[in-house]
Formats: structure tokens, C-alpha cells, sequence
């Protein structure tokens, strides 16, 4: 068996190549945060409480829009759902571990992490596997944390014509491109999208998001259907 | 609601989703069926925040004549299919619309 520490460096090493696009993200946050009016010190509180790019920019994008709280709290967590699958697949590895490394694990169960652990954990079963998950989870920490403080500092240094927001759309444009060459995320894609758009003004409540998410979750739900009953 | 308590709340909700599962949710209470459906979370829920952010303008009006963003958005969308980089589909992404409107 390999000692902790190794796991824990293999972890940092596997997860690294993936911290490339964190990078931009974690600086596009900082700037966009300060932007919106939240002070330096919560948007460093946001990464260090909260440490989820996707549900640190959404919170964002509706708090500018105006949207009420409750929205901002619940359209965080339709963004998080997917992290019930995440930790579905990843516990059946974490099964046997004390309570307190559960709950150490449960905060860096992030995407990147996520992704590459699972790779590890599925193929060694050593008892200090999850060593790997710390290590990765806590690299995607570092990288986080640094990004956003710089964002903070750059951000007043960047001038507002260079329209940097528009850089959000992108990031989440760019998480989905392993789902554009797959036809039933492409329609769920679409489905989803202009319910936002033409619901936006309608929707009450800001809650576009919501109920432009779950109407492509249910979309979903019928094709995938559809495709099974046709094989 | 103050920020603080906002964001208190999202971190809360946040954590929770990755905790309840792993501490206590067993495997099996989800069949295949459940999982697949979660693996199109992402599709239905990103595409809530990317169309807006590109098709309507600062007042929410739908906007689709002169507007930079969306051919900048259609060039890092097939710039993403064919490379597969998130880094190269949001640099694409910006490089364009900044030429859109500084150059063109």
C-alpha cells in the first residue's frame, strides 16, 4: 500500500492539467463579483464559503439581475443537483470511512476533483484511496482561492468596455462542449435555452433558470425514453 | 436578505448536496434510470444562463440584429466541437467578440 502522503500527491498530480481553465474562470469571478457591488472581502468569503464556480457565477449573474434571494438560493441549488450524482457514484468508495473524513471530503467533492478521483478510486483499493480525492479537491482549493483574490485585485485595474461579462456565457458554453456532439443534449441544450431567453421577462420572480432547467431535465426524461423504446 | 446571509445560505445549499449523498445516501437508492437522467443536469441548466447572457440586451429585450455576441458565441460553440478545450472555447469566445467590436 502506498503511504497517504503519496496518494495525496498522486492526487495533485493527476487533477493539475485540469486547472488550466480554472484559472480564467477563478479570475473572471473576482472581476465580475466586485463588478456586481459585492465588497472584496465577500467575494473572497463566497469562494472560501460556498467553493463551486458554477453556483458562485449563477449567484452572481441573478443577484445583478435583481433577482430575490429565495431564486438565487434555490437556482444554486438546481445548479448543484448534478453533485448528487457525483457523490452517489463516489460513495459506494467512501463507504467505510469515519464521519469527519465524510465531512472534510463532502467540501472538495468538486468537478475536476470529482472527475479524476473517480478514475483512481474505481481502479486501487488501497484503504487510504481517498487520499486521492483530498489532494485533488485541495489543489482545485488553491487554484480557486489565488484566482479569485487576483480577480479582486485586476478587477478594478480592467476597463468595463472590454465586456468581460460576457466571458460567463462562455465558461458555461465551454463546460458543456463534450455534450454539443451528442444529439439529445443538444435538443435539452436548445429546449432549455430559449425557455430562459423567452421567459425571462415572463417567469416570475427571476426564476427563469428553474423552469428553463426543468423543462430541459424533462425533455430529457422523453427522449432518452423515446430512444430506448425505439431499440 | 444581507450578502452575507446570501451567501451563507449557497454555501450551505452547496455543501449539502455533495454531503447528503456521500454520507447518507447509499448507491443503490439510485437506479440506472435516475442517473442517467442527472447526467443531463448540466445540458438543462447552463443553457438558462448562456442564451440570456448573449441574446437579450441590458433592458431584457430580445436582441439578434447587430449583435456581436451571438456570432462570437456561434464561433467558440464550433471552436468547443472540434477541439474539445474549455480554455480554447472561452478564449475563441472573447477573442472574437473583442474583434467584433474593436475592429469590425
Amino acid at each position: 500500500m502506498k503511504s497517504n502522503l503519496k496518494v495525496f500527491l498522486k492526487g495533485i498530480l493527476d487533477v493539475s492539467p485540469l486547472m488550466i481553465p480554472v484559472v480564467p474562470f477563478g479570475l473572471i469571478f473576482g472581476v465580475l463579483a466586485i463588478d456586481v457591488g459585492f465588497s472584496p472581502l465577500e467575494t473572497m468569503g463566497m469562494s472560501l464559503i460556498v467553493f463551486g464556480g458554477a453556483s458562485q457565477i449563477v449567484l452572481l449573474q441573478l443577484f445583478s439581475g435583481g433577482a430575490s434571494s429565495l431564486v438565487i438560493i434555490s437556482s444554486v441549488g438546481a445548479v448543484n443537483s448534478r453533485h448528487l450524482l457525483y457523490g452517489a457514484v463516489v460513495s459506494e468508495h467512501l463507504s467505510d470511512l469515519r464521519l469527519i473524513w465524510k465531512i472534510i471530503i463532502s467540501y472538495f467533492l468538486i468537478d475536476q476533483a470529482y472527475a479524476i478521483s473517480n478514475e483512481y478510486l474505481k481502479k486501487n483499493k488501497d484503504q487510504n484511496r481517498y487520499f486521492h480525492l483530498v489532494g485533488a479537491g485541495a489543489t482545485c482549493w488553491v487554484i480557486w482561492q489565488s484566482t479569485t483574490f487576483l480577480g479582486i485585485i485586476l478587477g478594478a485595474a480592467i476597463p468595463e468596455k472590454l465586456g468581460l461579462s460576457f466571458a460567463v456565457p462562455l465558461t458555461f458554453l465551454a463546460l458543456l462542449v463534450n455534450d454539443f456532439r451528442k444529439f439529445i443534449n443538444v435538443i435539452v441544450i436548445i429546449v432549455s435555452g430559449l425557455v430562459a431567453t423567452y421567459g425571462y421577462n415572463y417567469i416570475p420572480f427571476k426564476a427563469y433558470a428553474i423552469v428553463a432547467g426543468l423543462t430541459g431535465l424533462i425533455a430529457a426524461m422523453i427522449l432518452t425514453k423515446m430512444v430506448k423504446t425505439n431499440e | 436578505m444581507s450578502n452575507w446571509a446570501l451567501i451563507i445560505y449557497c454555501g450551505l445549499i452547496t455543501y449539502l448536496t455533495r454531503f447528503s449523498m456521500i454520507a447518507l445516501i447509499k448507491k443503490e437508492m439510485f437506479n440506472d434510470r435516475i442517473r442517467e437522467v442527472l447526467s443531463y443536469v448540466p445540458s438543462a441548466i447552463f443553457p438558462a444562463i448562456i442564451f440570456p447572457a448573449i441574446f437579450l440586451d441590458n433592458s431584457g429585450s430580445i436582441l439578434i440584429e447587430d449583435n456581436s455576441k451571438i456570432m462570437a458565441a456561434l464561433i467558440a460553440t464550433l471552436i468547443g466541437i472540434v477541439s474539445r478545450s474549455i480554455i480554447a472555447t472561452i478564449f475563441s469566445g472573447l477573442a472574437s467578440y473583442w474583434f467584433l467590436i474593436f475592429v469590425v
